[in-house]
C-alpha cells in the first residue's frame, strides 16, 4: 500500500542515534558536525541521544543506531563496548580505528612498553593494552563504515536509508570503478604512480586521489575481493616498489586489517630476508 | 551514417580549415568533444577552441602502460584513444534518470524529457564508430526511425543528433588492433566526415548529408593526385602496423568449448578484478540502478551507474555474488566480448580498440590470452555444458 510508505517514512522519523567514541582521532565525529548545511536536517529527522563531541547532555539508552568511532586500546574501552552494544540495536563502526584499528594499530607490530618508556615520563601511570584492534574483534557489527575519515555523505546516506526502509547505496567495488566513472585519467597506467585503488574499496567520494593526480593511499581498506599478490607483482616488477616500500604503503590507516595485514607481514618477511642476504 | 545517394568524394582541407570546421560547428549548436590533454592522457572532453587539440603529441600505448611522447608538430592527430571516448557522453556513467515524491498517499512522477546536449565528436576514431554501432544494436536504435520499449533513452537521444567527425588513424598505437575484426585503422562507415591528416591539411571523405552540408561550407579544394595516394599509402601502412593481432575467425568457438581450460586459473592469479576493462570499453553497456532518498524527505531520485561484471554487486543474489570467484569474472567478461555477444546480438563485442590491454592496471591482454586457450585444452566434447560462475 502506497499510504502504508508514507506512514512509514514518519513512523520511523525518530531514530534515536548516539555516536561513541574509542580510540581515535575524533575526526570521523568531526566529520558528522562537518555536514554543516545537513545537520539541521539531520538532527530534525532523527533524536540525536548521545554525542559528546556535540552535545553535553546524555540522554538514556537504548538507542536505534549506535555509531562507534575509535579502536580497542585500554582495558576500560573493552569493558565499555560490550555495554554499548547491549545499548544499540544497530551497531555501526565509522573509520579506519573502528574498522580496522586505525593508525595506533601500528603499535601491534611493535613493543608497546618500550614505547611507553620513550614518550612518558611517568610510564606506570599508562594502562594500555598490547593492541589496538578494531571494534569487531570484540563485539557483533552491523555495518561498517569505512574510511580515514569517513565520507560524511555515507553516514548521511546510511541514516536515510535507514529512515526510508531500504538499502542504504554504499558499494564494495573497487576505487577504479568510480575513478572511471568520474573520468579521471589513470594516474597508475598514464605515469606509474603505484596505486592502490584497484584493492581499495571507493567510497572518497569520487576517487579523491586520482581526482587530484596522486596515487590512492588505501584509506578506505581493502576492496570486496582484492589480489593483493598481483598488485604487489606489478609494482615491484614495473614500478620500481620493493618490499619496504610495499609493507609501508600497506601498513598505514587500515594496516591491522586482512588482507592488508597478511599481504605487509609477507613484505616484511621478505624484507628481512633481503636484509639478511 | 552513410548514405548511399552520396558519391563517394573527397576534398582537401588545409589544416587552416580545421578553425572554420570548429566554428561551423558551433555556431550550428554543436557541443564539440574533441580529445585535449590532461594529466598526461588524451580524454575526451567538451572543447572550447581547436587550440586544446593535442598539437605535436604522440602516445605509447602497451599492456598496463601509457605515455604521452613528442610527435610531429605539424600534426594535431598523432595519437590514438585514450581511455574514454563517445560512451562517456552517449552513455553517461553517471545519468540522474527521473525523480518522483510522496505525495497524496503514493508515488508521482517529476521527471520530464532529458535534455541532451547536441554533441559533435571530433577526431573520433574509426574503432569508435564500430563500438557506437555495437552499442546502437544493444541500445535498439540499431533502424534509424525506430524506437523500441527496450530503447535508451538518452543514447537514443544523444545518438540521434550527434555528429562524428572521423579521423583515420595513421599511426596505430601498440595495442590496436582493429585490422584483425575490420573495423579500422579506416573508417567505412558511421562518420559524417571522415578526416585524414596529412601535413598541410585532411582529405576529406563525405558520409552524410550532415556532412555534405558542413563540406560546402568549408574553405575546401580538389585534392591533388598526390595527396590522394599519400593518404591510401598512409593508411595502408597503417593497418601493417597494427600494434597487437588476434585471430578471430575461431574465436568464439574456442572459448565455448573451453571452460575448464587451465589458463582461465593462471589468468585468474593475475586479474585484480578491479573492472578498468569493462569501464573503458566502448562496447560494455552494463549498468545499476540507485533509488536515493534524503533524510526523512519524500523526494526519491533515481541514478543509473556503469556497472562492472568484475563486481560483486553485478550478480549478487540472496546469498552471495553469483560469479564468486575472480576466474568466474575474467572467464564471464572475455567470453561475453569475443563469444557470449554473438549470441546476444549476433556480433563481436569487441571491435579492438586496445583499451582494455593499455588501461589495465597489470597488463593482462586479450591478444595474448587467446592463443593461449588455443594450446592444450581440454578435450572439447566434455566441456560443452555451461559451467556456473564458479
Ligand atoms: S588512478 Fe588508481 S584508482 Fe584510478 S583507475 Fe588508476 S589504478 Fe584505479
Ligand atoms: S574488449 Fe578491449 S579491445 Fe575489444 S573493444 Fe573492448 S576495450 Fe577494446
Ligand atoms: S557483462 Fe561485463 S563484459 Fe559484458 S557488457 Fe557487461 S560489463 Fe561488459
Ligand atoms: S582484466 Fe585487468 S582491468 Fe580487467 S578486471 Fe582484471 S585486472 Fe582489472
Amino acid at each position: 500500500m502506497p499510504g502504508q510508505n508514507v506512514d512509514t517514512l514518519r513512523r520511523q522519523g525518530k531514530l534515536k542515534i548516539a555516536a561513541f567514541k574509542f580510540t581515535s582521532c575524533d575526526g570521523c565525529q568531526l566529520q558528522i558536525l562537518n555536514l554543516e548545511d545537513d545537520l539541521l536536517a539531520l538532527a530534525g529527522a532523527t533524536d540525536i541521544a548521545f554525542f559528546l563531541e556535540a552535545r553535553r547532555q546524555a540522554p538514556s539508552p537504548p538507542y536505534d543506531i549506535g555509531f562507534v568511532e575509535g579502536s580497542i586500546s585500554t582495558p576500560e574501552e573493552e569493558e565499555r563496548i560490550g555495554q554499548i552494544r547491549r545499548e544499540c540495536k544497530t551497531l555501526i563502526t565509522i573509520g579506519a580505528c573502528a574498522t580496522s584499528g586505525g593508525i595506533q594499530a601500528l603499535r601491534n607490530w611493535a613493543d608497546v612498553d618500550e614505547f611507553c618508556r620513550c614518550v612518558y615520563p611517568r610510564p606506570e601511570h599508562i594502562e594500555t593494552l598490547a593492541t589496538a584492534t578494531p571494534i569487531a574483534a570484540h563485539v557483533f557489527v552491523d555495518y561498517e563504515l569505512r574510511g580515514c575519515p569517513i565520507n560524511p555523505a555515507d553516514l548521511l546516506e546510511l541514516v536515510s536509508a535507514t529512515l526510508a526502509g531500504r538499502r542504504p547505496n554504499i558499494s564494495t567495488h573497487s576505487l577504479c570503478v568510480e575513478c572511471k566513472r568520474s573520468g579521471y585519467p589513470c594516474v597508475m597506467v598514464a605515469q606509474g604512480k603505484p596505486c592502490l585503488g584497484p584493492v581499495t574499496q571507493v567510497g572518497c567520494g569520487g576517487a579523491l586521489c586520482p581526482s587530484m593526480n596522486r596515487a590512492c593511499y588505501g584509506c578506505f581498506g581493502p576492496m570486496e575481493q582484492p589480489n593483493m599478490a598481483s598488485l604487489g607483482r606489478w609494482f615491484t616488477s614495473r614500478l620500481g616498489q620493493d618490499a619496504r616500500d610495499m609493507k609501508r604503503m600497506l601498513r598505514t590507516f587500515n594496516g591491522y586489517i586482512e588482507p592488508f595485514k597478511q599481504a605487509s607481514d609477507r613484505y616484511e618477511q621478505e624484507e628481512q630476508r633481503s636484509k639478511e642476504q | 551514417m552513410t548514405d548511399a545517394n552520396t558519391p563517394p568524394h573527397a576534398f582537401f582541407l588545409p589544416r587552416s580549415g580545421l578553425e572554420d570546421l570548429f566554428q561551423i560547428l558551433q555556431s550550428d549548436g554543436y557541443q564539440v568533444l574533441g580529445p585535449t590533454v590532461v594529466n598526461d592522457t588524451v580524454m575526451i572532453r567538451p572543447l572550447e577552441s581547436i587550440a586544446q587539440l593535442p598539437q605535436g603529441v604522440s602516445d605509447r600505448q602497451d599492456g598496463g602502460f601509457y605515455r604521452l611522447v613528442d610527435g610531429d608538430p605539424e600534426l594535431s592527430f598523432e595519437f590514438v584513444v585514450g581511455p574514454n571516448g563517445p560512451k562517456n557522453y552517449l552513455f553517461p556513467a553517471k545519468l540522474k534518470l527521473l525523480e518522483f515524491h510522496v505525495g497524496n498517499e503514493r508515488f508521482e512522477l517529476d521527471a520530464g524529457q532529458p535534455d541532451v546536449p547536441k554533441y559533435a565528436f571530433l577526431g573520433v576514431r574509426p574503432c569508435e564508430l564500430a563500438a557506437v554501432k555495437v552499442q546502437d544494436r544493444v541500445f535498439g536504435v540499431a533502424e534509424p526511425g525506430m524506437f523500441r520499449c527496450e530503447s535508451e533513452t538518452w543514447y537514443t537521444l544523444a545518438r540521434r543528433q550527434a555528429l562524428f567527425i572521423a579521423v583515420n588513424c595513421t599511426r596505430p598505437a601498440g595495442t590496436c588492433f582493429c585490422a584483425s575484426w575490420g573495423t579500422g585503422p579506416r573508417a567505412t562507415e558511421g562518420f559524417d566526415l571522415a578526416l585524414t591528416e596529412l601535413r598541410g591539411g585532411f582529405i576529406v571523405e563525405v558520409g552524410s548529408d550532415r556532412g555534405q552540408a558542413i563540406v560546402g561550407r568549408l574553405p575546401t579544394r580538389e585534392p591533388t593526385v598526390s595527396e590522394l595516394e599519400l593518404a591510401e599509402l598512409k593508411l595502408e601502412r597503417a593497418a601493417e602496423q597494427m600494434g597487437r593481432r588476434l585471430e578471430t575467425g575461431d574465436v568464439k568457438e574456442l572459448l565455448d568449448h573451453d571452460l575448464e581450460h587451465p589458463e582461465w586459473d593462471k589468468v585468474a592469479q593475475r586479474c585484480l578484478s578491479c573492472g578498468n576493462c569493462t569501464m573503458v570499453c566502448p562496447t560494455c553497456f552494463c549498468c545499476t540502478v540507485e533509488d536515493s532518498t534524503y533524510l526523512a524527505d519524500e523526494n526519491i531520485t533515481r541514478t543509473r551507474y556503469w556497472e562492472s561484471c568484475f563486481t560483486h554487486q553485478f550478480s549478487y543474489l540472496t546469498s552471495g555474488p553469483e560469479r564468486a570467484t575472480i576466474r568466474g569474472r575474467y572467464r564471464h567478461w572475455l567470453r561475453h566480448k569475443l563469444s557470449t555477444w554473438w549470441d546476444q546480438f549476433d556480433m563481436s563485442g569487441c571491435v579492438g580498440c586496445g583499451r582494455c590491454i593499455t588501461w589495465c592496471p597489470v597488463g593482462i591482454d586479450l591478444t595474448e590470452e587467446i592463443p593461449r586457450f588455443r594450446e592444450g585444452g581440454h578435450a572439447k566434447a566434455e566441456n560443452t555444458t555451461q559451467s556456473r560462475g564458479t
